[in-house]
């Protein structure tokens, strides 16, 4: 057993885990945060994508022990302090896009990068650069529809705030 | 997944000296490694995670020698605005591999050392030469639409799937290697084995040895050169065909050419085949093609995979009119 402080969603959790133990399970099954999914555990599917230092990477293929001191954020750490949920998670909920919901925080986590990321710039990139988030419910069109409704938003605010 | 003890080293060298103990494994982005573990396919006792190391991320574009540190990110080196300009390829070798989460996490490094996709290499239980030395090739008898039609034997059918690994291979490129004992340099060319008498052994890094950087001889014909890729569906996939070319031409005529082959052989396939089909001609479509026909002369198919030939034929046509217009 290894004792590790990983620092998730702003606070920070001790826990001894075996050196075995993935950030997925560390996540879900050590922290109870289990609004990561586990979907294929082979960095497939992306139903397990979390943000590490800001970057979107799959906590399936990730060791917890080789994250420590890492800043990790999950699905639980996106709304706002006060509940009001995240534009992303809001549009998505808007635009319909999805429909059982499993793949839907890893898609939501891996859109929010998108954005940042400037890659949704067209309906092509955003299809493109999401490709590593499959959906068993194809809701693709309106994820697609999703993120392409915030990248706009961000870019009147970035025109505005100019 | 075996029990393993997790080391963190501070500094290049305390990770050189981890690395000489018998049974340490090298862990980058993790990206392939946990995978390989979790199936059984990969054992180590100690695992040297070394993507803390400072200094080994960076990637320089100037001057005679591009140098990329094994632990550049893909995903960071495709947003190189340099590379984007001046090698295309290299940059589209990377944008069309894997996906962006998974780009985030790989290394370079750890890039060119994945292992085959082979379904019955991957699955743990087929017989396999690879992972159970004189077992056999499930292939052999068995499923080899996605098997290789070059560097092959009847020990091995398996394919080599890397991208940026076969758009190296167009390329002057070599692979600085560090263990304690000092710095070794290895021609690209010469860093992956085929799949001959003997499978299992796939790259000529010695145990203990760290890739420290990848480095690539700087040439014009980077800016004519594209990576095309070809998959069962339209993004994150392997290759079932890809091609880099990288040309140089006086007008429209082809005065030095490059050509590599992915998704179809056991490691990196550099076509000279198809540079001699290119090389002094004028550039047209009837050339190109005849370029892809060159490429695939000595493809050795079996039941499933014939497909491969024409395709590939296609592909690196269509790549070799595809570079020529970015001169
Ligand atoms: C679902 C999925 C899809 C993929 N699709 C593609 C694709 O389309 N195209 C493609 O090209 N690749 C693809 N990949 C492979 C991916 O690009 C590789 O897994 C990745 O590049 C490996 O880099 P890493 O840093 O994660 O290496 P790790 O997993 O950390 O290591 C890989 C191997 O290299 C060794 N190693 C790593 N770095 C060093 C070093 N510096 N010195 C010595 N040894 C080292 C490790 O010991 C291990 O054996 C895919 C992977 C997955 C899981
Ligand atoms: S569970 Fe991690 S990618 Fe599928
Ligand atoms: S909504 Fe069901 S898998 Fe995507």
């Amino acid at each position: 057993m290894n004792t590790i402080t990983l620092e998730v969603n702003g606070h920070l959790h001790t826990l001894a885990v075996d050196t075995r133990t993935t950030l997925l399970d560390a996540l879900r099954e050590h922290l109870g945060l289990t609004g990561t999914k586990v979907g294929c555990n082979h960095g497939t599917c992306g139903a397990c994508t979390v943000h590490i230092e800001g970057r979107r990477q799959l906590a399936c293929l990730t060791l917890a022990v080789a994250v420590e001191g890492r800043a990790i954020t999950t699905i639980e750490g996106l709304a706002a302090a006060d509940g009001t949920p995240h534009p992303m998670q809001a549009a998505f909920a808007e635009h319909d896009a999805l429909q059982c919901g499993y793949c839907t925080p890893g898609q939501i986590m891996s859109a929010v990068a998108c954005v940042a990321e400037g890659h949704a710039r067209s309906d092509s990139e955003i299809r493109e650069y999401m490709s590593g988030n499959l959906c068993r419910c194809g809701a693709y069109p309106n994820i697609v529809a999703a993120v392409r409704r915030v990248a706009e938003d961000a870019a009147v605010r970035h025109v505005a705030a100019a | 997944m075996q029990p393993f003890t997790y080391l963190r080293p501070a500094s290049l060298d305390e990770a050189l000296h981890a690395a000489s103990e018998p049974g340490t494994s090298v862990l980058a982005g993790g990206t392939t490694m946990v995978d390989l573990m979790r199936g059984g396919l990969a054992w180590p006792t100690r695992l040297l995670d070394i993507s803390h190391l400072p200094g080994l991320a960076d990637v320089q574009t100037d001057g005679p020698v591009l140098r990329f540190g094994a632990l550049a990110r893909m995903a960071d080196v495709a947003e190189n605005e340099t590379l984007q300009r001046a090698y295309p390829a290299l940059v589209e070798s990377l944008q069309l591999a894997a996906s962006q989460q998974l780009r985030n996490a790989a290394t370079l490094g750890g890039n060119i050392l994945q292992r085959t996709r082979c379904p019955y290499f991957r699955n743990g239980v087929s017989d396999c030469n690879k992972r159970v030395p004189g077992s056999g090739c499930s292939a052999v008898d068995g499923e080899d639409r996605e098997m290789a039609l070059f560097g092959t034997s009847e020990s091995c059918l398996a394919n080599y799937p890397g991208d940026w690994g076969t758009a190296l291979a167009a390329f002057d490129t070599a692979v600085e290697l560090r263990s304690a004992a000092g710095l070794r340099t290895v021609k690209f060319s010469e860093f992956h084995l085929p799949y001959g008498e003997d499978p299992a052994a796939e790259t000529v890094l010695r145990p203990g040895e760290i890739v420290t950087a990848i480095t690539v001889r700087a040439t014009p014909a980077g800016r004519a050169s594209t990576y095309l890729k070809v998959r069962d569906r339209q993004s994150y996939a392997y290759a079932l065909v890809s091609a880099a070319v990288a040309l140089e031409m006086e007008g429209d005529m082809v005065t030095s050419a490059r050509v590599s082959l992915g998704g179809v052989a056991s490691k990196p396939w550099r076509s000279p085949e198809a540079e001699a089909a290119l090389t002094g001609r004028r550039l047209s479509e009837a050339v190109s093609l005849e370029a892809g026909e060159a490429a695939f002369k000595g493809a050795k198919p079996r039941r499933q995979n014939a497909f491969k030939i024409e395709l590939g034929r296609r592909v690196v046509a269509r790549a070799a009119l595809t570079a020529a217009k970015r001169i």
